[in-house]
């Protein structure tokens, strides 16, 4: 195969199988439990039974004597040592000005737990069940509070109060656009189509658990914190620079292969937290498996919305105007970004497709007495898109139009186009993904597939979502300016090798994208070079000099750029390499498939020997040219990217038991410019997967009175499976993001973001009503079935 | 999971010993619900003795009247054997849904029907075909045999050996699954033969019951719509944050009649 050959079959837009699934699936990853140091000891934590309550006692004498055990830990011991507690690092304003408003989270609980799975202390012992059968041991004295666990109590007078510091559980009290604009305009309107709904709560539930292991350095006085982390970079700042733990330079992260985390695993916990500090008081390395019941009733949960929307329109079915009012969960603490979630991961995404000219939205972020509530895929966009396709479709409905007529005579057609929401939509095509996804769906004969399914005594209906989101995050200063507490530029090191192999050190982070394959594969397209002399490095501080992680489908269009633009750097100076080794002015140095030539003539060099000669600096000026080919990228992307596409659903309701049955799944997305379309497909195929499990059987709930999580285990909490899923049709339109180098917009959410509100949009005009809460429950199909 | 004592004992007899032994023994015999509860420390026998090396209490045998199976017998060996799908197809379709096949081959009907969980399968099997319970000391007919949530006319130191399942002129099994856990929300068994129509249901209640209106009504006329109007107590049903009473009573009906439907084509 030749230079060309090689590029076409694994560069830029070629389906390259995934390079790191060989080790995943024979059993040689190295996740964080495969991890094991010398003379490690193993912690597990005391977590409270009780959603609230004061921590009265704690007496954990006959544990500390119990077999094996090495040290008992409780908040009391966090303070003494001055640790600082967890943050939030995305500070909201409430509509008042006034910031926002919620109480310290100690990384062990102190005085007061606040959910059921809260940390109250941990004991650290020989081996893991020694440490959890003393556990058992520990007595803690509580004294129990009421407590609230539903958004809809959150606020009430007679509430249970989650912290002091935030009078009626209210955290802000934020909004967005322009209130006497949307006014105004729904005061024209001819039409008004208001809905309220809940957005289901959702734990994240991936495959591998959190886990850490905390190892101290005598010698050196260094921390390393092995961890399931999507950023670690990030992890190293929160635990130096707010918790205290160890200046950055005297701790190492390292989270090499992470088995999954939809946001999950961004925030900072206690349990690593605690693992890294303990290690040096107990002087042993001191790991934590979290065991599936915990991360149930301790990982951050998603969504839990409560809204009421209303759109306007004018005679014409031409939309005028959108307010919501949405009350959002955060749980007992806020984690690192629980804030910006509902806000503006939120409300800046309401416009949709739409050329809505006047929008004002409104979020109460509440506390309650439950788990935390921060980033799940999608983060803020899958609410949105609920919110606004669900009233899209309600509206073509209630005015008797075709709704996908009513998209197109209401889609923004004219780019840049500013929405009113803070959002300047760059470029797109929303009727081409529209129209491709009537083509595949075979949009024109689902009249007759309605009446074969009624022949058959079953309800048929189709829905539709034509999404939008944001992603790429983010221009640093744009988030500056709404409060984040960091930047979100990516970095990226480009080393060629003497041999002309390359290691490419990336600040994103895989946990389970792919990255080994789509970042080598555009290494491969802009170098000329086999995919297999490239590697990929991330997820460990000491190798990668900073980094901003996974989330917000951000890896292609902010993590890859990086690459790109370090690429750019290598190949100028090769360039002029090139041009002294060719004796040839630079300017007339060619370099394509991987090939330095003198234009014009026969002269040139591979890659590879350009890369000897950059390190033996035999045959250039080195007190012009420093040897060496290293070089490295800190990209900021000019605005976020804009991936946006069309879903439509076709279900089968099952009018004696409620069953829905997706019969049909096609999404078709416009995700930019496509590094590995096999890839992009897997990823949406996942996000539909997930989407699908929210509208119709994931549900985390909370015993109202008690504040217990009820849906604490795969018996009642209920993923996804392969036989809830059809076949899906996935289709692709193309308009390259000009915010980045390589056009990319990021694929990572959109099938989370979408799927919902086509699905309910479906089973709605299957049965002929108005609106059906997620997750459509067999029983809450066969109840509407029934109008009960 | 707290300590235990494991035992392998080779006989019926020395497992009746090692119960009159052990201060809180529990017989291991598949596991599938006991090592998860233990897992989780909702349950902490001092003893677990297990049947797995006992001879004559596992496989199936078929002659022209009954269906033996032997209490360690495992799902899978039930959903794939020749004898069960040729006798009773309706016994082995049910065996072939309990769980997922890491259950169905480590879980076996005799540790099954002891549990005795209101959401299980093979009771339904058990009381809709009017099978016999065998044990170390006597037969019990299914019908005196289960006793409502997690309880059996078994008594201390009693052993399920085996259930002799009679072959009936035919039955079928409708479950609907918890969409969750996939036990049974409901699971109705209709069985036909000379001693009359049997209708069995399990997870709607707090155990496995019989739907005697609707035996009734099919005895005189055999099909779906004899089950029109028939329905269970509401008040009687199980509840939870999967299923209201009135649904479950609901599918109690649909399944039914799809069972019947089933067997009239």
């Amino acid at each position: 195969m030749n230079a060309t050959d090689a590029r076409k079959a694994t560069g830029i837009g070629a389906a390259v199988r995934r390079k790191e699934d060989f080790r995943f699936i024979t059993g040689n990853g190295n996740y964080t439990d495969d991890i094991n140091r010398q003379g490690q000891a193993y912690a597990y934590f005391v977590r409270s039974p009780h959603a609230h309550a004061t921590i009265d006692a704690i007496d954990f004498a006959d544990a500390l004597a119990a077999p094996g055990v090495l040290s008992v830990l409780t908040g009391k011991d966090v303070a003494a040592d001055g640790l600082g507690g967890l943050i939030c690092g995305w500070l909201i304003h409430s509509k008042d000005g006034s910031p926002m408003k919620t109480g310290a989270h100690p990384v062990l609980a102190l005085t007061h737990v606040r959910y059921v799975g809260d940390h109250v202390a941990v004991v650290i012992a020989e081996t893991a069940a020694q440490a959890k059968d003393a556990a058992d041991l520990v007595n803690v004295s509580y004294g129990e509070l009421a407590s609230v666990s539903a958004v809809a109590q959150a606020q009430d007078k007679a509430a249970a109060q989650v912290h002091p510091e935030a009078p009626r559980n209210t955290c802000f009290e934020w909004e967005l656009g322009d209130r006497a604009a949307t006014e105004a305009a729904f005061s024209k309107a001819a039409k008004i189509v208001r809905l309220d709904f809940a957005n289901n709560r959702l734990i994240p539930n991936a495959m591998e658990p959190r886990a850490a292991i905390g190892e101290y350095d005598k010698g050196t006085g260094i921390y390393t914190l092995h961890t399931t982390s999507q950023n670690p970079h990030v992890a190293r700042l929160v635990l130096s620079a707010f918790v205290g733990l160890a200046p950055e330079n005297k701790l190492r992260v390292i989270a090499t292969d992470v088995g999954g985390g939809f946001g999950s695993k961004i925030f900072i916990y206690s349990e690593e937290t605690v693992c890294v500090w303990a290690s040096k008081k107990v002087g042993r390395p001191v790991k934590w498996v979290a065991e599936r019941s915990e991360s149930f009733v301790s990982d951050a949960h998603g969504r839990d919305h409560q809204t009421h929307a209303e759109l306007a329109l004018d005679a014409n079915g031409k939309m005028l105007g959108l307010r919501v009012k949405t009350i959002a969960n955060l749980g007992a603490y806020l984690q690192l970004f629980s804030s910006s979630v509902p806000t503006y991961l939120y409300a800046t995404l309401l416009s949709g497709q739409y050329d809505l000219p006047a929008i004002y939205c409104e979020v109460d972020g509440v506390l309650t007495h439950t788990a935390p509530v921060d980033a799940y895929r999608g983060a803020g966009r899958p609410e949105a898109t609920y919110v606004l396709e669900r009233l899209v479709e309600t509206a073509a409905r209630e005015i008797g139009m075709d709704p996908a007529e009513f998209r197109r005579r209401n889609f923004i057609r004219k780019f840049p186009h500013q929405t009113p929401v803070i959002m300047a939509y760059d470029v797109g095509d929303y009727e081409a993904s529209l129209n491709e996804a009537c083509r595949l769906i075979n949009y024109a004969d689902f009249p007759a597939r309605r009446r074969e399914s009624e022949s058959r005594g079953m309800r048929r209906g189709i829905g539709f979502s034509a999404y939008i989101e944001a992603c790429g995050i983010a221009p640093s200063a744009a988030v500056g300016s709404l409060g984040a507490g960091v930047g979100l530029w990516e970095s990226a090191e480009v080393r060629v090798n003497p041999t002309g192999s390359v290691e490419v050190l990336t600040g994103a982070h895989s946990h389970g994208q792919g990255h080994e394959t789509t970042f080598a594969q555009l290494v491969s397209d802009r170098l000329g070079i086999p995919i297999d002399n490239v590697e990929i490095v991330h997820g460990d501080t000491d190798k990668v000099q900073f980094g901003m992680g996974t989330y917000g489908s951000r890896s292609g269009a902010v993590g890859m750029s990086a690459i790109q633009v370090a690429l750019d750097k290598v190949i100028a100076k090769a360039r002029k390499i090139a041009a002294h080794v060719l004796e040839a002015g630079e300017g007339d140095i060619v370099f394509e498939d991987g090939r330095f030539s003198v234009a014009g003539t026969d002269r040139g060099m591979a890659f590879a020997e350009l890369a000897l000669q950059a390190y033996t600096g035999h045959k250039f000026p080195t007190s012009e040219i420093e040897p060496g080919l290293k070089e490295s990228s800190f990209y900021d992307p000019t605005n976020f990217t804009f991936p946006a596409g069309c879903h439509i659903a076709e279900v089968e309701v099952d009018p004696e038991t409620g069953v829905v049955r997706v019969e049909k799944f096609v999404a078709v997305d416009d995700f930019g410019n496509i590094i590995n379309p096999m890839i992009v497909e897997g990823q949406v195929h996942g996000g539909v997967a997930q989407g699908i499990g929210q509208a119709l059987l994931e549900h985390a709930v909370y015993d109202p009175e008690t504040g217990q999580l009820l849906s604490g285990s795969f018996m009642d909490y209920c993923m996804p499976r392969a036989d809830n899923l059809p076949s899906f049709d996935v289709g692709v339109t193309i308009t390259p993001a000009p915010s980045n180098p390589l056009g990319l917009k990021g694929c990572g959410e959109a099938g989370a973001i979408g799927s919902p509100p086509a699905i309910i949009n479906a089973i709605t005009d299957a049965l002929g009503i108005r609106d059906i809460a997620m997750p459509v429950t067999p029983e809450r199909a066969w109840r509407a079935a029934r109008g009960l | 999971m707290y300590q235990f004592e494991y035992h392998r004992p080779k006989t019926v007899e020395e497992v009746t010993a090692l119960l009159a032994r052990c201060e809180s023994p529990k017989i291991l015999a598949g596991g599938m619900t006991l090592l998860a509860t233990m897992k989780q420390r909702l349950a902490a026998p001092s003893d677990l003795i297990d049947l797995q090396d006992i001879p004559g209490i596992s496989g199936i045998s078929a002659d022209a009247k009954n269906v033996t199976i032997g209490a360690m017998t495992r799902h899978a060996d039930v959903a794939s054997s020749k004898e069960v799908a040729r006798a009773i197809p309706a016994l082995a379709y049910l065996a072939g849904r309990i769980g997922d096949p890491l259950v169905r081959h480590r879980g076996t009907i005799g540790g099954s029907i002891a549990n005795n969980d209101p959401a299980a399968d093979y009771p339904a099997a058990c009381l809709g075909l009017g099978a016999s319970i065998v044990t170390n000391s006597r037969e019990i007919p299914a019908d005196d045999y289960f006793r409502g949530m997690f309880e059996t006319a078994l008594k201390d130191k009693e052993i399920i050996l085996r259930i002799v399942f009679p072959i009936p002129q035919n039955a079928a099994y409708q479950k609907f699954p918890n969409p969750a856990s996939r036990y049974a929300m409901v699971g109705a068994f209709v069985s036909r033969s000379a001693a009359g129509v049997r209708v069995a249901v399990t997870g709607a209640g707090p155990g496995v019951f019989r739907m005697t209106a609707m035996e009734t009504a099919l005895a005189k006329t055999f099909t779906p719509a004899a089950l029109d109007g028939i329905t269970a107590p509401i008040g009687e049903m199980l509840q939870d944050m999967h299923a209201s009473g009135e649904y479950r009573a609901s599918l109690i009906g649909v399944m039914a009649k799809r069972a019947v439907a089933s067997l009239t084509g």
